[in-house]
Protein backbone atom coordinates (compact mmCIF):
# COMPACT_ATOMS: atom_id res chain seq x y z
CA UNK A 1 0.00 0.00 0.00
CA UNK A 2 2.79 2.27 0.81
CA UNK A 3 4.56 1.97 -2.19
CA UNK A 4 1.53 2.53 -4.14
CA UNK A 5 1.78 6.12 -2.00
CA UNK A 6 4.45 6.92 -3.62
CA UNK A 7 3.99 6.74 -7.10
CA UNK A 8 1.18 8.47 -8.92
CA UNK A 9 -1.55 5.84 -10.06
CA UNK A 10 -1.00 4.27 -13.30
CA UNK A 11 -3.63 4.60 -16.10
CA UNK A 12 -4.39 3.23 -19.02
CA UNK A 13 -6.82 4.88 -21.58
CA UNK A 14 -7.78 3.19 -24.43
CA UNK A 15 -9.30 5.29 -27.77
CA UNK A 16 -6.68 8.57 -26.34
CA UNK A 17 -7.28 10.21 -29.74
CA UNK A 18 -10.42 10.61 -29.31
CA UNK A 19 -12.30 14.03 -28.56
CA UNK A 20 -13.24 12.34 -24.79
CA UNK A 21 -9.94 10.43 -24.45
CA UNK A 22 -7.87 13.46 -25.39
CA UNK A 23 -10.42 15.70 -22.58
CA UNK A 24 -9.80 12.61 -19.93
CA UNK A 25 -6.15 12.74 -20.76
CA UNK A 26 -5.78 16.39 -20.20
CA UNK A 27 -7.28 16.53 -17.08
CA UNK A 28 -6.02 13.24 -15.28
CA UNK A 29 -2.68 13.94 -15.99
CA UNK A 30 -2.24 16.61 -13.45
CA UNK A 31 -3.14 13.51 -10.66
CA UNK A 32 -2.17 10.57 -12.14
CA UNK A 33 0.39 8.96 -14.86
CA UNK A 34 -1.47 8.15 -18.31
CA UNK A 35 -0.65 5.49 -20.76
CA UNK A 36 -2.31 5.70 -23.70
CA UNK A 37 -3.23 3.21 -26.62
CA UNK A 38 -5.24 3.99 -30.00
CA UNK A 39 -4.79 2.52 -33.59
CA UNK A 40 -5.38 6.22 -34.84
CA UNK A 41 -3.06 8.94 -35.06
CA UNK A 42 -2.46 10.44 -31.19
CA UNK A 43 -2.16 14.33 -31.01
CA UNK A 44 -2.08 17.30 -29.05
CA UNK A 45 -1.46 15.60 -25.67
CA UNK A 46 0.43 16.94 -22.68
CA UNK A 47 3.93 15.94 -22.85
CA UNK A 48 3.87 13.65 -19.68
CA UNK A 49 1.37 11.05 -21.28
CA UNK A 50 3.30 8.10 -23.04
CA UNK A 51 1.24 7.16 -26.04
CA UNK A 52 1.57 4.17 -27.82
CA UNK A 53 -0.19 3.54 -31.18
CA UNK A 54 -1.67 0.70 -31.19
CA UNK A 55 -4.76 -1.27 -31.93
CA UNK A 56 -6.11 -3.20 -29.07
CA UNK A 57 -6.87 -6.45 -30.32
CA UNK A 58 -3.03 -6.75 -31.41
CA UNK A 59 0.39 -8.22 -29.62
CA UNK A 60 1.96 -4.87 -28.85
CA UNK A 61 -1.47 -4.02 -26.89
CA UNK A 62 -0.14 -6.39 -24.25
CA UNK A 63 3.11 -5.09 -23.85
CA UNK A 64 1.81 -2.12 -21.78
CA UNK A 65 0.35 -4.24 -19.35
CA UNK A 66 3.85 -6.45 -19.31
CA UNK A 67 6.00 -3.24 -18.73
CA UNK A 68 4.58 -1.82 -15.66
CA UNK A 69 2.09 -2.82 -13.13
CA UNK A 70 -1.54 -0.78 -14.22
CA UNK A 71 -3.77 0.71 -11.76
CA UNK A 72 -6.92 1.49 -13.69
CA UNK A 73 -7.52 1.23 -16.89
CA UNK A 74 -10.43 3.24 -18.73
CA UNK A 75 -11.73 1.78 -21.94
CA UNK A 76 -13.07 4.32 -24.30
CA UNK A 77 -11.82 2.49 -27.85
CA UNK A 78 -15.32 1.48 -28.74
CA UNK A 79 -16.28 2.16 -32.75
CA UNK A 80 -19.47 4.17 -33.13
CA UNK A 81 -19.14 4.59 -36.52
CA UNK A 82 -22.50 3.30 -38.77
CA UNK A 83 -20.42 3.52 -42.20
CA UNK A 84 -17.71 1.03 -41.07
CA UNK A 85 -18.56 -2.59 -42.23
CA UNK A 86 -20.68 -4.45 -39.44
CA UNK A 87 -18.18 -7.15 -38.97
CA UNK A 88 -15.36 -5.15 -38.27
CA UNK A 89 -17.45 -2.92 -36.13
CA UNK A 90 -18.04 -6.16 -34.54
CA UNK A 91 -14.87 -7.38 -34.42
CA UNK A 92 -13.72 -4.20 -33.24
CA UNK A 93 -15.91 -3.84 -30.61
CA UNK A 94 -16.12 -7.29 -29.25
CA UNK A 95 -13.02 -8.48 -29.87
CA UNK A 96 -11.24 -5.32 -28.62
CA UNK A 97 -12.92 -4.97 -25.00
CA UNK A 98 -12.36 -8.78 -24.97
CA UNK A 99 -9.02 -8.11 -24.50
CA UNK A 100 -9.18 -5.33 -22.69
CA UNK A 101 -10.89 -7.29 -19.58
CA UNK A 102 -8.50 -10.32 -20.67
CA UNK A 103 -5.39 -8.64 -19.81
CA UNK A 104 -7.23 -6.76 -16.80
CA UNK A 105 -7.51 -10.16 -15.25
CA UNK A 106 -3.90 -11.50 -15.95
CA UNK A 107 -1.88 -8.69 -14.81
CA UNK A 108 -4.70 -8.48 -11.62
CA UNK A 109 -5.34 -4.52 -12.74
CA UNK A 110 -7.77 -3.89 -9.84
CA UNK A 111 -10.09 -1.31 -11.54
CA UNK A 112 -11.70 -1.02 -15.18
CA UNK A 113 -13.75 1.50 -16.18
CA UNK A 114 -15.65 1.44 -20.21
CA UNK A 115 -17.90 3.99 -21.18
CA UNK A 116 -21.17 2.44 -22.73
CA UNK A 117 -23.92 4.22 -23.74
CA UNK A 118 -27.58 5.18 -22.36
CA UNK A 119 -28.33 4.33 -25.78
CA UNK A 120 -28.61 0.81 -25.67
CA UNK A 121 -32.04 1.35 -23.57
CA UNK A 122 -33.30 2.74 -26.75
CA UNK A 123 -35.61 5.12 -27.29
CA UNK A 124 -39.60 3.74 -27.73
CA UNK A 125 -43.13 4.98 -26.63
CA UNK A 126 -43.23 2.57 -24.25
CA UNK A 127 -40.18 3.18 -22.44
CA UNK A 128 -40.98 5.15 -18.60
CA UNK A 129 -39.87 8.46 -18.68
CA UNK A 130 -36.65 7.82 -16.81
CA UNK A 131 -34.88 3.91 -17.28
CA UNK A 132 -32.82 2.33 -14.50
CA UNK A 133 -30.21 0.35 -14.87
CA UNK A 134 -32.13 -2.44 -14.27
CA UNK A 135 -34.07 -1.59 -17.44
CA UNK A 136 -33.19 -3.99 -20.73
CA UNK A 137 -31.18 -3.10 -23.55
CA UNK A 138 -33.62 -2.78 -25.95
CA UNK A 139 -31.98 -0.66 -28.51
CA UNK A 140 -31.29 -3.41 -30.95
CA UNK A 141 -35.17 -4.37 -31.49
CA UNK A 142 -35.35 -1.61 -34.25
CA UNK A 143 -32.03 -0.44 -34.90
CA UNK A 144 -29.56 -3.71 -35.51
CA UNK A 145 -26.37 -1.44 -36.17
CA UNK A 146 -26.52 -1.07 -32.30
CA UNK A 147 -26.55 -4.61 -31.33
CA UNK A 148 -22.39 -4.69 -30.75
CA UNK A 149 -23.31 -2.07 -28.22
CA UNK A 150 -25.46 -4.25 -26.11
CA UNK A 151 -23.19 -7.36 -26.56
CA UNK A 152 -20.28 -5.16 -25.07
CA UNK A 153 -22.07 -4.19 -22.44
CA UNK A 154 -23.39 -7.21 -21.16
CA UNK A 155 -19.93 -8.87 -21.80
CA UNK A 156 -18.82 -6.55 -19.56
CA UNK A 157 -21.23 -7.28 -17.14
CA UNK A 158 -20.47 -10.59 -17.02
CA UNK A 159 -17.23 -9.86 -16.44
CA UNK A 160 -18.45 -7.69 -13.65
CA UNK A 161 -19.36 -11.30 -12.07
CA UNK A 162 -16.92 -13.60 -13.21
CA UNK A 163 -14.04 -11.68 -11.79
CA UNK A 164 -14.95 -10.06 -7.93
CA UNK A 165 -11.66 -9.00 -7.16
CA UNK A 166 -11.72 -6.42 -10.04
CA UNK A 167 -13.83 -3.34 -9.63
CA UNK A 168 -15.76 -3.04 -12.80
CA UNK A 169 -17.59 0.40 -13.76
CA UNK A 170 -19.90 0.44 -16.82
CA UNK A 171 -21.28 4.12 -17.44
CA UNK A 172 -23.96 4.99 -19.38
CA UNK A 173 -24.04 8.47 -19.92
CA UNK A 174 -26.73 10.20 -22.08
CA UNK A 175 -26.16 12.16 -25.66
CA UNK A 176 -22.31 13.71 -24.78
CA UNK A 177 -22.53 16.80 -26.35
CA UNK A 178 -19.58 19.52 -26.89
CA UNK A 179 -16.15 19.17 -28.43
CA UNK A 180 -17.25 15.93 -29.65
CA UNK A 181 -17.42 14.32 -32.88
CA UNK A 182 -20.66 12.05 -32.59
CA UNK A 183 -24.33 11.81 -34.33
CA UNK A 184 -25.94 14.20 -31.49
CA UNK A 185 -23.12 16.78 -31.29
CA UNK A 186 -23.11 17.06 -35.04
CA UNK A 187 -26.54 17.02 -35.18
CA UNK A 188 -26.83 19.59 -33.24
CA UNK A 189 -24.48 21.61 -35.18
CA UNK A 190 -26.63 21.90 -38.34
CA UNK A 191 -27.55 25.39 -39.05
CA UNK A 192 -31.29 23.69 -40.51
CA UNK A 193 -31.43 20.50 -38.89
CA UNK A 194 -34.43 18.33 -40.16
CA UNK A 195 -37.24 17.08 -37.03
CA UNK A 196 -39.71 14.90 -37.29
CA UNK A 197 -43.67 17.07 -37.89
CA UNK A 198 -45.26 16.55 -34.83
CA UNK A 199 -42.79 14.95 -32.33
CA UNK A 200 -40.92 16.72 -29.30
CA UNK A 201 -39.38 14.44 -27.17
CA UNK A 202 -37.82 15.46 -24.20
CA UNK A 203 -34.25 14.59 -24.26
CA UNK A 204 -31.27 14.76 -22.14
CA UNK A 205 -27.57 15.63 -23.03
CA UNK A 206 -24.27 16.04 -21.19
CA UNK A 207 -21.68 18.17 -21.45
CA UNK A 208 -17.88 16.23 -22.30
CA UNK A 209 -16.58 17.46 -19.36
CA UNK A 210 -19.02 16.41 -16.56
CA UNK A 211 -18.22 12.87 -18.80
CA UNK A 212 -14.50 12.99 -17.98
CA UNK A 213 -15.56 13.83 -14.54
CA UNK A 214 -17.69 10.84 -14.29
CA UNK A 215 -14.86 9.15 -15.39
CA UNK A 216 -12.93 10.64 -12.56
CA UNK A 217 -15.01 9.87 -9.78
CA UNK A 218 -15.63 6.19 -11.53
CA UNK A 219 -11.71 5.34 -11.09
CA UNK A 220 -12.26 5.87 -7.14
CA UNK A 221 -11.09 3.01 -5.25
CA UNK A 222 -14.02 1.44 -3.93
CA UNK A 223 -16.85 2.16 -6.83
CA UNK A 224 -18.20 -0.64 -8.71
CA UNK A 225 -21.08 -0.85 -10.47
CA UNK A 226 -23.87 0.24 -13.46
CA UNK A 227 -24.11 3.72 -13.88
CA UNK A 228 -26.50 5.79 -15.68
CA UNK A 229 -24.80 8.98 -16.13
CA UNK A 230 -26.96 12.11 -16.99
CA UNK A 231 -26.42 15.84 -17.48
CA UNK A 232 -28.70 18.63 -16.59
CA UNK A 233 -32.51 18.23 -16.03
CA UNK A 234 -33.88 16.80 -19.46
CA UNK A 235 -35.45 19.65 -21.58
CA UNK A 236 -37.67 19.23 -25.02
CA UNK A 237 -35.26 18.88 -28.30
CA UNK A 238 -37.41 22.06 -29.70
CA UNK A 239 -36.05 24.06 -26.53
CA UNK A 240 -32.13 23.34 -27.44
CA UNK A 241 -32.55 24.27 -30.81
CA UNK A 242 -34.37 27.44 -30.13
CA UNK A 243 -31.58 28.24 -27.67
CA UNK A 244 -28.96 27.62 -30.67
CA UNK A 245 -30.87 29.84 -32.48
CA UNK A 246 -31.26 26.99 -34.89
CA UNK A 247 -34.16 27.38 -37.45
CA UNK A 248 -35.19 23.45 -37.83
CA UNK A 249 -37.11 22.08 -40.95
CA UNK A 250 -39.92 19.95 -39.96
CA UNK A 251 -40.48 16.82 -42.06
CA UNK A 252 -43.32 14.41 -41.97
CA UNK A 253 -42.37 10.87 -40.81
CA UNK A 254 -42.98 9.11 -43.45
CA UNK A 255 -41.15 11.69 -46.04
CA UNK A 256 -37.87 11.79 -43.72
CA UNK A 257 -37.46 8.37 -43.60
CA UNK A 258 -37.92 7.64 -47.34
CA UNK A 259 -35.41 10.98 -47.42
CA UNK A 260 -32.46 8.85 -45.07
CA UNK A 261 -32.66 6.17 -46.55
CA UNK A 262 -32.41 7.42 -50.15
CA UNK A 263 -29.40 9.73 -48.70
CA UNK A 264 -28.05 6.65 -47.12
CA UNK A 265 -27.68 4.75 -49.72
CA UNK A 266 -26.19 7.99 -52.19
CA UNK A 267 -23.88 8.36 -48.91
CA UNK A 268 -25.30 12.10 -48.55
CA UNK A 269 -26.29 11.19 -45.19
CA UNK A 270 -24.34 9.29 -42.20
CA UNK A 271 -27.78 9.16 -40.27
CA UNK A 272 -29.04 5.47 -40.61
CA UNK A 273 -33.01 5.89 -40.21
CA UNK A 274 -33.60 3.84 -37.18
CA UNK A 275 -31.90 6.44 -35.28
CA UNK A 276 -34.90 9.05 -35.95
CA UNK A 277 -36.49 7.64 -33.02
CA UNK A 278 -34.00 9.74 -31.05
CA UNK A 279 -35.85 12.91 -31.85
CA UNK A 280 -39.06 10.90 -31.48
CA UNK A 281 -39.46 8.68 -28.47
CA UNK A 282 -37.79 8.95 -24.89
CA UNK A 283 -34.87 7.77 -24.14
CA UNK A 284 -33.73 9.08 -20.41
CA UNK A 285 -32.28 7.64 -18.01
CA UNK A 286 -32.59 7.83 -14.02
CA UNK A 287 -29.25 8.84 -12.58
CA UNK A 288 -29.52 8.20 -8.84
CA UNK A 289 -27.26 6.13 -8.49
CA UNK A 290 -24.75 7.91 -10.17
CA UNK A 291 -25.65 10.96 -7.85
CA UNK A 292 -26.35 8.78 -4.53
CA UNK A 293 -23.03 6.20 -5.08
CA UNK A 294 -20.68 7.78 -7.60
CA UNK A 295 -21.20 11.37 -5.78
CA UNK A 296 -21.41 12.63 -9.32
CA UNK A 297 -23.14 15.83 -9.77
CA UNK A 298 -22.91 17.40 -13.43
CA UNK A 299 -21.42 20.85 -13.40
CA UNK A 300 -22.45 21.91 -17.13
CA UNK A 301 -26.17 23.60 -17.35
CA UNK A 302 -27.89 23.83 -20.87
CA UNK A 303 -27.01 27.22 -21.07
CA UNK A 304 -23.23 26.32 -20.99
CA UNK A 305 -23.85 23.57 -23.45
CA UNK A 306 -25.23 25.91 -25.66
CA UNK A 307 -22.53 28.79 -25.65
CA UNK A 308 -19.80 25.34 -26.18
CA UNK A 309 -21.66 23.66 -29.02
CA UNK A 310 -22.10 28.00 -31.21
CA UNK A 311 -18.98 29.17 -29.76
CA UNK A 312 -16.66 26.22 -30.13
CA UNK A 313 -16.25 24.66 -33.30
CA UNK A 314 -15.64 20.73 -33.91
CA UNK B 1 -46.03 35.35 -38.81
CA UNK B 2 -45.09 35.89 -34.86
CA UNK B 3 -47.52 38.78 -34.54
CA UNK B 4 -49.98 36.64 -35.63
CA UNK B 5 -49.23 33.88 -33.28
CA UNK B 6 -48.94 36.32 -30.45
CA UNK B 7 -52.62 37.21 -31.33
CA UNK B 8 -53.84 33.80 -31.29
CA UNK B 9 -51.97 32.70 -27.79
CA UNK B 10 -53.58 36.27 -26.55
CA UNK B 11 -56.68 34.79 -27.37
CA UNK B 12 -56.53 31.81 -25.75
CA UNK B 13 -55.67 33.52 -22.45
CA UNK B 14 -58.42 35.77 -23.00
CA UNK B 15 -60.94 32.97 -22.98
CA UNK B 16 -59.93 32.61 -18.88
CA UNK B 17 -60.43 34.88 -16.13
CA UNK B 18 -56.87 37.16 -15.96
CA UNK B 19 -56.73 35.77 -12.05
CA UNK B 20 -57.34 32.25 -13.16
CA UNK B 21 -54.65 32.25 -15.38
CA UNK B 22 -51.94 33.85 -13.15
CA UNK B 23 -52.88 31.20 -10.60
CA UNK B 24 -52.86 28.45 -13.13
CA UNK B 25 -49.20 29.81 -15.00
CA UNK B 26 -47.47 30.08 -12.26
CA UNK B 27 -48.91 26.97 -10.43
CA UNK B 28 -45.79 24.48 -9.33
CA UNK B 29 -45.97 21.27 -10.70
CA UNK B 30 -42.51 20.68 -10.16
CA UNK B 31 -41.07 22.19 -13.68
CA UNK B 32 -36.98 23.18 -14.03
CA UNK B 33 -35.42 26.70 -14.48
CA UNK B 34 -36.71 26.15 -18.25
CA UNK B 35 -40.41 25.87 -16.87
CA UNK B 36 -40.76 21.85 -17.90
CA UNK B 37 -41.18 19.29 -15.77
CA UNK B 38 -39.42 15.49 -16.36
CA UNK B 39 -42.57 14.33 -18.41
CA UNK B 40 -42.53 17.80 -20.50
CA UNK B 41 -45.37 19.21 -18.92
CA UNK B 42 -45.45 23.00 -18.89
CA UNK B 43 -48.56 24.90 -17.74
CA UNK B 44 -48.53 27.72 -20.08
CA UNK B 45 -49.75 24.83 -22.45
CA UNK B 46 -52.73 24.80 -20.76
CA UNK B 47 -53.84 27.88 -22.59
CA UNK B 48 -54.82 25.99 -25.77
CA UNK B 49 -57.24 23.54 -23.55
CA UNK B 50 -58.66 26.51 -21.93
CA UNK B 51 -61.82 27.40 -24.29
CA UNK B 52 -62.37 23.81 -25.13
CA UNK B 53 -62.12 22.57 -21.50
CA UNK B 54 -63.81 26.01 -20.08
CA UNK B 55 -66.79 25.45 -22.34
CA UNK B 56 -67.82 21.68 -21.98
CA UNK B 57 -66.71 22.28 -17.72
CA UNK B 58 -68.60 25.33 -17.44
CA UNK B 59 -71.21 25.55 -20.00
CA UNK B 60 -72.20 22.46 -21.70
CA UNK B 61 -71.77 20.22 -18.62
CA UNK B 62 -72.68 22.86 -15.98
CA UNK B 63 -70.26 21.17 -13.83
CA UNK B 64 -71.01 21.13 -9.87
CA UNK B 65 -68.31 20.71 -7.09
CA UNK B 66 -68.91 19.45 -3.94
CA UNK B 67 -66.28 19.08 -1.30
CA UNK B 68 -63.33 19.50 -3.78
CA UNK B 69 -61.10 21.09 -0.75
CA UNK B 70 -60.77 17.18 0.91
CA UNK B 71 -58.39 16.94 -1.73
CA UNK B 72 -54.80 18.58 -0.04
CA UNK B 73 -53.64 21.64 -1.59
CA UNK B 74 -50.19 20.37 -1.61
CA UNK B 75 -48.30 16.56 -1.37
CA UNK B 76 -48.71 13.32 -3.03
CA UNK B 77 -52.55 12.27 -3.23
CA UNK B 78 -54.54 9.47 -5.89
CA UNK B 79 -57.71 10.46 -6.78
CA UNK B 80 -59.71 7.41 -7.90
CA UNK B 81 -63.19 7.95 -9.78
CA UNK B 82 -65.83 5.92 -11.25
CA UNK B 83 -65.70 5.53 -15.18
CA UNK B 84 -69.03 6.14 -17.08
CA UNK B 85 -70.50 7.51 -20.17
CA UNK B 86 -69.28 5.23 -22.93
CA UNK B 87 -66.84 7.76 -24.08
CA UNK B 88 -64.10 9.30 -21.34
CA UNK B 89 -65.11 12.34 -20.75
CA UNK B 90 -64.87 12.55 -16.91
CA UNK B 91 -61.47 12.10 -16.85
CA UNK B 92 -61.19 15.49 -18.49
CA UNK B 93 -63.97 16.96 -16.44
CA UNK B 94 -62.19 15.77 -12.98
CA UNK B 95 -59.45 17.44 -14.18
CA UNK B 96 -60.66 20.67 -15.53
CA UNK B 97 -62.29 20.62 -11.83
CA UNK B 98 -58.73 20.36 -10.16
CA UNK B 99 -57.82 23.41 -12.49
CA UNK B 100 -60.28 26.03 -12.31
CA UNK B 101 -62.28 24.54 -8.84
CA UNK B 102 -59.40 24.10 -6.90
CA UNK B 103 -57.42 26.91 -4.85
CA UNK B 104 -54.60 26.56 -5.49
CA UNK B 105 -55.13 24.95 -9.00
CA UNK B 106 -53.41 21.35 -8.92
CA UNK B 107 -52.83 19.79 -12.29
CA UNK B 108 -53.73 16.48 -12.21
CA UNK B 109 -51.70 13.80 -13.95
CA UNK B 110 -53.31 11.03 -15.52
CA UNK B 111 -51.93 7.75 -17.25
CA UNK B 112 -52.53 7.58 -21.41
CA UNK B 113 -51.92 4.57 -23.85
CA UNK B 114 -48.29 3.67 -24.62
CA UNK B 115 -49.85 4.13 -28.70
CA UNK B 116 -50.21 7.80 -27.75
CA UNK B 117 -46.22 8.95 -27.88
CA UNK B 118 -46.33 7.38 -31.77
CA UNK B 119 -49.03 10.08 -33.26
CA UNK B 120 -47.58 13.10 -34.37
CA UNK B 121 -48.94 16.24 -32.62
CA UNK B 122 -50.79 14.52 -30.35
CA UNK B 123 -48.13 13.19 -28.92
CA UNK B 124 -46.21 16.72 -28.18
CA UNK B 125 -49.79 17.96 -27.24
CA UNK B 126 -50.49 15.59 -24.71
CA UNK B 127 -46.88 15.46 -22.58
CA UNK B 128 -47.01 19.77 -22.84
CA UNK B 129 -50.64 19.32 -21.45
CA UNK B 130 -48.96 17.04 -18.65
CA UNK B 131 -50.48 13.12 -19.40
CA UNK B 132 -47.87 10.50 -19.32
CA UNK B 133 -47.92 7.36 -20.43
CA UNK B 134 -49.39 4.73 -18.32
CA UNK B 135 -46.37 2.69 -16.57
CA UNK B 136 -45.54 1.49 -12.68
CA UNK B 137 -42.07 3.47 -13.09
CA UNK B 138 -44.07 6.58 -14.13
CA UNK B 139 -47.15 6.62 -11.66
CA UNK B 140 -44.32 6.19 -8.92
CA UNK B 141 -42.59 9.41 -10.21
CA UNK B 142 -45.49 11.28 -10.01
CA UNK B 143 -46.19 10.77 -6.83
CA UNK B 144 -42.48 11.02 -5.14
CA UNK B 145 -42.66 14.48 -6.57
CA UNK B 146 -45.57 15.35 -4.53
CA UNK B 147 -47.76 15.10 -7.59
CA UNK B 148 -51.54 14.65 -7.95
CA UNK B 149 -52.22 11.08 -9.95
CA UNK B 150 -55.95 10.79 -10.97
CA UNK B 151 -56.48 6.66 -12.05
CA UNK B 152 -60.22 4.95 -12.84
CA UNK B 153 -59.41 1.16 -11.49
CA UNK B 154 -62.18 0.23 -13.15
CA UNK B 155 -60.94 0.68 -16.41
CA UNK B 156 -62.74 0.27 -20.24
CA UNK B 157 -65.29 -1.75 -18.78
CA UNK B 158 -66.98 0.77 -16.40
CA UNK B 159 -66.90 3.23 -19.20
CA UNK B 160 -68.89 1.00 -21.82
CA UNK B 161 -70.92 -0.47 -19.51
CA UNK B 162 -75.02 -0.51 -20.38
CA UNK B 163 -77.27 1.25 -18.76
CA UNK B 164 -79.19 -0.97 -16.98
CA UNK B 165 -75.89 -1.40 -14.74
CA UNK B 166 -75.73 2.80 -14.12
CA UNK B 167 -73.99 3.92 -11.11
CA UNK B 168 -73.22 0.05 -10.57
CA UNK B 169 -69.23 0.05 -10.17
CA UNK B 170 -67.80 -3.12 -11.72
CA UNK B 171 -64.57 -4.89 -10.26
CA UNK B 172 -61.85 -2.57 -9.58
CA UNK B 173 -58.03 -3.50 -10.42
CA UNK B 174 -55.88 -3.38 -7.55
CA UNK B 175 -52.79 -1.70 -8.73
CA UNK B 176 -53.87 1.63 -7.32
CA UNK B 177 -53.75 0.31 -4.29
CA UNK B 178 -50.59 -1.47 -4.35
CA UNK B 179 -49.05 1.82 -5.66
CA UNK B 180 -50.30 3.94 -2.62
CA UNK B 181 -48.86 1.64 -0.01
CA UNK B 182 -45.67 1.73 -1.95
CA UNK B 183 -45.33 5.39 -2.09
CA UNK B 184 -47.34 6.19 1.08
CA UNK B 185 -50.49 8.37 -0.64
CA UNK B 186 -53.56 9.30 0.83
CA UNK B 187 -56.54 8.24 -1.19
CA UNK B 188 -59.34 10.53 -1.91
CA UNK B 189 -62.43 9.08 -3.53
CA UNK B 190 -64.98 10.73 -6.31
CA UNK B 191 -68.25 10.39 -7.06
CA UNK B 192 -69.15 11.43 -10.35
CA UNK B 193 -72.66 11.80 -11.20
CA UNK B 194 -73.79 12.61 -14.06
CA UNK B 195 -71.91 10.90 -16.63
CA UNK B 196 -74.23 7.79 -17.00
CA UNK B 197 -76.41 9.62 -18.78
CA UNK B 198 -74.25 11.34 -21.46
CA UNK B 199 -74.99 8.04 -23.64
CA UNK B 200 -77.24 5.80 -21.86
CA UNK B 201 -76.19 2.52 -24.07
CA UNK B 202 -79.11 0.43 -24.15
CA UNK B 203 -76.90 -2.29 -26.23
CA UNK B 204 -72.73 -2.90 -26.92
CA UNK B 205 -72.65 -4.35 -30.63
CA UNK B 206 -69.88 -6.21 -29.27
CA UNK B 207 -69.30 -7.65 -33.58
CA UNK B 208 -68.66 -4.25 -34.24
CA UNK B 209 -66.57 -3.25 -32.10
CA UNK B 210 -64.44 -6.16 -32.79
CA UNK B 211 -64.39 -5.11 -36.42
CA UNK B 212 -62.99 -1.40 -35.63
CA UNK B 213 -60.95 -2.18 -33.03
CA UNK B 214 -63.11 -0.24 -30.19
CA UNK B 215 -63.27 -1.77 -26.77
CA UNK B 216 -67.18 -0.90 -26.93
CA UNK B 217 -69.86 0.04 -29.99
CA UNK B 218 -72.47 1.46 -27.85
CA UNK B 219 -75.99 1.68 -29.24
CA UNK B 220 -77.87 4.81 -27.56
CA UNK B 221 -81.86 6.00 -28.18
CA UNK B 222 -79.98 9.33 -29.42
CA UNK B 223 -78.00 7.20 -32.02
CA UNK B 224 -81.49 5.46 -33.06
CA UNK B 225 -83.30 8.78 -33.37
CA UNK B 226 -80.50 11.34 -34.34
CA UNK B 227 -77.69 9.08 -36.65
CA UNK B 228 -74.39 9.83 -36.15
CA UNK B 229 -75.37 13.17 -34.35
CA UNK B 230 -76.36 11.01 -31.09
CA UNK B 231 -72.66 10.02 -30.81
CA UNK B 232 -72.72 13.44 -29.30
CA UNK B 233 -72.89 13.21 -25.36
CA UNK B 234 -76.26 14.67 -23.93
CA UNK B 235 -75.40 17.84 -22.33
CA UNK B 236 -76.13 16.36 -18.94
CA UNK B 237 -74.94 17.97 -15.90
CA UNK B 238 -72.05 16.48 -13.49
CA UNK B 239 -71.81 16.40 -10.30
CA UNK B 240 -68.46 15.44 -8.50
CA UNK B 241 -68.48 14.76 -4.92
CA UNK B 242 -65.10 14.36 -3.20
CA UNK B 243 -64.54 11.87 -0.30
CA UNK B 244 -62.05 12.88 3.10
CA UNK B 245 -58.79 11.51 1.78
CA UNK B 246 -58.00 7.51 2.95
CA UNK B 247 -55.00 6.54 4.33
CA UNK B 248 -53.69 2.75 4.27
CA UNK B 249 -50.78 0.96 5.46
CA UNK B 250 -49.36 -1.98 4.94
CA UNK B 251 -47.72 -4.23 2.52
CA UNK B 252 -47.67 -3.16 -0.79
CA UNK B 253 -46.77 -6.67 -2.42
CA UNK B 254 -49.61 -8.83 0.14
CA UNK B 255 -51.42 -11.43 -1.42
CA UNK B 256 -54.19 -9.81 -3.90
CA UNK B 257 -56.95 -11.03 -0.93
CA UNK B 258 -55.13 -8.66 1.32
CA UNK B 259 -55.38 -5.90 -1.62
CA UNK B 260 -58.79 -6.33 -2.16
CA UNK B 261 -60.04 -5.50 1.06
CA UNK B 262 -58.36 -2.30 0.68
CA UNK B 263 -59.81 -1.83 -2.12
CA UNK B 264 -63.27 -2.46 -0.83
CA UNK B 265 -62.96 -0.37 1.26
CA UNK B 266 -62.42 2.61 -1.56
CA UNK B 267 -64.97 1.32 -3.63
CA UNK B 268 -67.74 1.26 -0.51
CA UNK B 269 -66.25 5.14 0.03
CA UNK B 270 -67.22 5.51 -3.37
CA UNK B 271 -70.49 3.87 -3.60
CA UNK B 272 -71.48 6.15 -0.94
CA UNK B 273 -70.63 9.56 -2.57
CA UNK B 274 -72.61 8.07 -5.55
CA UNK B 275 -75.69 7.33 -3.30
CA UNK B 276 -75.46 10.12 -1.83
CA UNK B 277 -75.06 12.61 -5.00
CA UNK B 278 -78.16 10.58 -6.75
CA UNK B 279 -80.54 11.72 -3.88
CA UNK B 280 -79.47 15.52 -4.02
CA UNK B 281 -79.47 15.64 -7.45
CA UNK B 282 -82.77 16.95 -8.94
CA UNK B 283 -82.63 15.82 -12.50
CA UNK B 284 -80.18 14.83 -15.20
CA UNK B 285 -80.15 17.96 -16.34
CA UNK B 286 -80.52 20.38 -13.76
Amino acid sequence: MNRRRQRKERVVITGIAGRLGRALARKLHRTHEVIGIDRRAIEHMPKDVSVERADIRRRRFEDVFRREQIDAVVHLNIMHNPRQDSSLHHDFNLVGTKKVFELCAEHQVPKVVVLSSANVYGPDPKNPQFLNEDAPLLAGTNFGAIRDLIALDMFCNTFFWRHPEIETVILRPVHIVGQVDNAPSRYLRLERPVTLMGFDPMVQVIHVDDVVSAIIRALTPGVRGVYNVAGPSPVPLSLLLDKLNRRPRPVPQAVLKAMLKMGWSLKLSDWPWPELDHIKYVCMVDDSAARSQLGFEPTRTIDDIVYDIQHRSL
Amino acid sequence: MSDLRDSIDQWFIDSFDPKLWEAIRTMDAGQNEHGYDPFGFHPDYLKYVGPFAQFFYNHYFRTEVHNIDRVPDKGRVILIANHSGQIAIDGMILGSAMLFDHSPPRMVRSMVEHWVPTIPFVSTFMARAGQVVGTRENARLILDREGCLVAFPEGVRGISKTFDRAYQLVDFGLGFMRLALETNTPIVPVGIVGGEEQMPSIYNLKSAAKLLGLPAFPITPAMLLLGPLGALPMPVKYHLHFGEPMTFEGKFDDEDRVIQAKVDVVKSAITDLLQEGLKERKGVFF
